[in-house]
């Protein structure tokens, strides 16, 4: 769909509005958030304008170090076990009768209806010692005495991975249902088992669309703040958690926007990475 | 380079007692979708390096027939025997088949080469020799050095090549297509059914190919097999089906022709109004006659022949047709130019039917 190239500002002006509202809502607040970001803290809870780089340099710390690579670690890890379930499920699922595809949808979206409160609370009940899961198991003879499986790692691991899989799938769900069904079957007849087909034809295949669901994953899980506060112990706390700590409740705001910064230089960073990655292997093959 | 998995089961009863037929056969095969019966018991037979075309219209369950072979649908009744071997359930990676799809199917993450490469690779050939093997087809289907292009880049034409190549490089014991050359225009699908027909005879590989276009079929085919509503009208040679169809469909279907029916009056057969030499089959009382437009010829008007107007005259260059309204049917008559007539629209002409050239056909 290639049409004649915009002459003069005239033909610009449908980008107007999309333009405006990018400018208000996002440049002008990341704007803010950088500028305070080097601003000097004022003991009563205020800032006052300059421009001093000890924000920056306070995280310069291990403890601030250890936040930021769990942050990163538990992004990986929810982006890596949301792909895994949700590859083999939407591959599945496109392949099952028309009726039963809606119906698979419809849950997946009803779960998106759950705001991440909600989220919390219910998988704390359902790994709690009193009411949770392991009652079940006790009842059905496998487990001796019911046991808590939260705060910790696992809690917020599976709350995360929760949440996030629903959007996993959906973005995985277009291109999989669009495959063609010739691709896997030619590989067939070429010799391959259903499981080689599927490694060497079929993920190749979407790997675009594989790399771009992973980062949004990583993304959707770094931001991620109440899940580890209702879930995990302090020490399972994300970089995210410190931001709202220390903007909410300490009134450190130069400090949070300079984490908060940091973090999307990061993020960024390995955005770059993964998409440098997923080029040059395209080169290669 | 095969892989001789199941081969090695083959019944040593069978063959001591002469009874293992070397080629395809389908034995009472059968598909149902639901309630619908898309291919109903079909026997087949083909010969080691036989080049069979399955031809039909849309729905007459020919694809279906081609993926059932391949070991992509399984019959819900009958077997498939390969030189002797019950494979009706080998599954379909293990039955060493190289086959064509309509899509071509060419891996879009791979390049030429390595979508040729694709079934050495699984079947663990050590690189070099899968990389002389590349070349080799790559020659043969008159594209080396394009081995490194991405898919994307290659034209119609080159990517029906690189399809046929890569079905072909371990060798298969059947070459199954299925309207391998749909996606070509007019030019290039008829050299490349040449090139398809001279690369089987090279080769000397049991081949099938699904299409609908009889022109195709007639060109490649040693055997060519019409079906309709899931089951086989006629299996015979190009000529043979074209000279001595079995019925009408199959008649109409390949070429052209003209259909007019052969009724009992009182002093015997008559055609188009008028008396004729052709006999009814028995104890019927009226039959269809099938004349190919080349074999009527015009003459002046005469009592002894079916008399008409001429109502279209489409001059083709290389043949002209003439529409001639026979007391309500319709004859078409094709001739060269030089045998071309003085006649023009509205012209009252006689038709010669040569009784040797009609068939007579009970359905």
């Amino acid at each position: 769909m290639r049409r004649e190239a915009p002459r003069s500002w005239r033909d610009y002006l449908p980008l107007a509005f999309p333009a405006a509202m990018l400018i208000v809502f996002f440049v002008v607040p990341f704007g803010t958030m950088i500028v305070v970001s080097f601003f000097r803290r004022q003991q009563a809870g205020f800032y006052t304008p300059d421009f001093v780089f000890t924000n920056y340099a306070r995280f310069l710390t291990p403890f601030f170090a250890n936040v930021l690579g769990f942050s990163l670690w538990l992004a990986i890890a929810v982006a890596a076990l949301s792909m895994i379930i949700a590859l083999p499920f939407t591959y599945l699922l496109t392949r099952a009768p028309r009726r039963s595809q809606t119906a698979w949808l419809v849950a997946l979206l009803s779960i998106l209806a759950l705001s991440e409160v909600i989220i919390g609370f219910a998988w704390s009940t359902l790994l709690s010692r009193t009411a949770g899961l392991t009652n079940l198991l006790v009842a059905v003879g496998l487990m001796d005495a019911p046991q808590a499986l939260m705060p910790g790692f696992g809690a917020v691991l599976t709350a995360i991975v929760y949440q996030t899989l629903p959007y996993t799938i959906l973005v995985l769900y277009p291109t999989m249902a669009r495959l063609d069904p010739t691709l896997a079957e030619s590989a067939r007849t070429l010799g391959a088992s259903p499981i080689r087909a599927f490694f060497t034809v079929v993920l190749p295949v979407q790997r675009t669309s594989i790399i771009a669901t992973l980062i949004m994953a990583f993304i959707f899980a770094l931001g991620s703040y109440l899940l580890p506060q209702i879930l995990g112990r302090p020490q399972n706390w994300t970089l995210s958690v410190l931001i709202t700590d220390q903007a909410i409740y300490q009134s450190n705001m130069p400090f949070a926007a300079a984490m908060a910064v940091f973090l999307v230089l990061v993020s960024l960073g390995l955005v770059g990475l993964t998409l440098l990655l997923g080029q040059q292997r395209e080169k290669t093959s | 380079m095969r892989l001789a998995l199941w081969r090695g089961t083959r019944s040593h009863l069978h063959d001591s007692f002469g009874l293992t037929m070397p080629g395809l056969e389908l034995k009472g095969v059968t598909r149902d979708f639901g309630s619908i019966r898309a291919v109903n018991d079909v026997d087949l037979t083909v010969p080691n390096a036989h080049f069979v075309c399955l031809l039909g219209p849309s729905g007459c369950g020919k694809t279906t027939l081609l993926r059932m072979i391949a070991g992509l649908d399984l019959p819900t009744a009958g077997s498939i025997v390969l030189d002797g071997d019950d494979i009706t359930h080998v599954p379909l990676h293990k039955r060493d088949f190289g086959m064509v799809f309509q899509s071509l199917a060419l891996f879009p993450h791979l390049s030429v080469g390595e979508n040729i490469a694709y079934p050495l690779r699984i079947r663990r050939m050590p690189r070099a020799e899968q990389k002389r093997r590349v070349e080799e087809l790559l020659t043969m289907v008159h594209l080396s050095g394009y081995e490194r292009r991405a898919v994307s880049q290659l034209s119609g034409g080159q990517r029906q090549r690189v399809a046929i190549a890569r079905a072909l490089s371990v060798s298969p014991r059947l070459f199954l297509l299925d309207e391998p050359l749909s996606a070509l225009d007019a030019k290039l699908r008829e050299a490349m059914q040449v090139e398809l027909r001279q690369l089987q005879q090279r080769l000397g590989i049991t081949t099938i190919v699904v299409t609908h276009d009889q022109r195709e079929a007639m060109t490649m085919a040693d055997t060519v097999i019409v079906m309709q509503g899931g089951e086989i009208r006629q299996a015979a040679s190009p000529t043979d089906i074209y000279r001595h169809p079995a019925d009408s469909f199959v008649a109409d279907f390949i070429g052209s022709t003209n259909l007019l029916e052969l009724v009992r009056g009182d002093g015997g057969p008559m055609l188009l109004g008028r008396p004729s030499r052709l006999a009814l089959p028995y104890a019927m009382s009226r039959a269809i006659v099938s004349i190919r437009p080349e074999d009527v010829r015009i003459t002046a008007p005469a009592d002894d022949v079916p008399a008409g107007t001429v109502t279209f005259i489409r001059d083709l260059g290389g043949t002209v047709e003439y529409f001639i309204d026979v007391a309500g049917t319709e004859v078409i008559a094709v001739t060269t130019p030089h045998e071309r007539r003085p006649v023009s629209i509205g012209a009252a002409v006689g038709l010669l039917l040569d009784p040797a050239h009609c068939v007579v056909l009970t359905r």
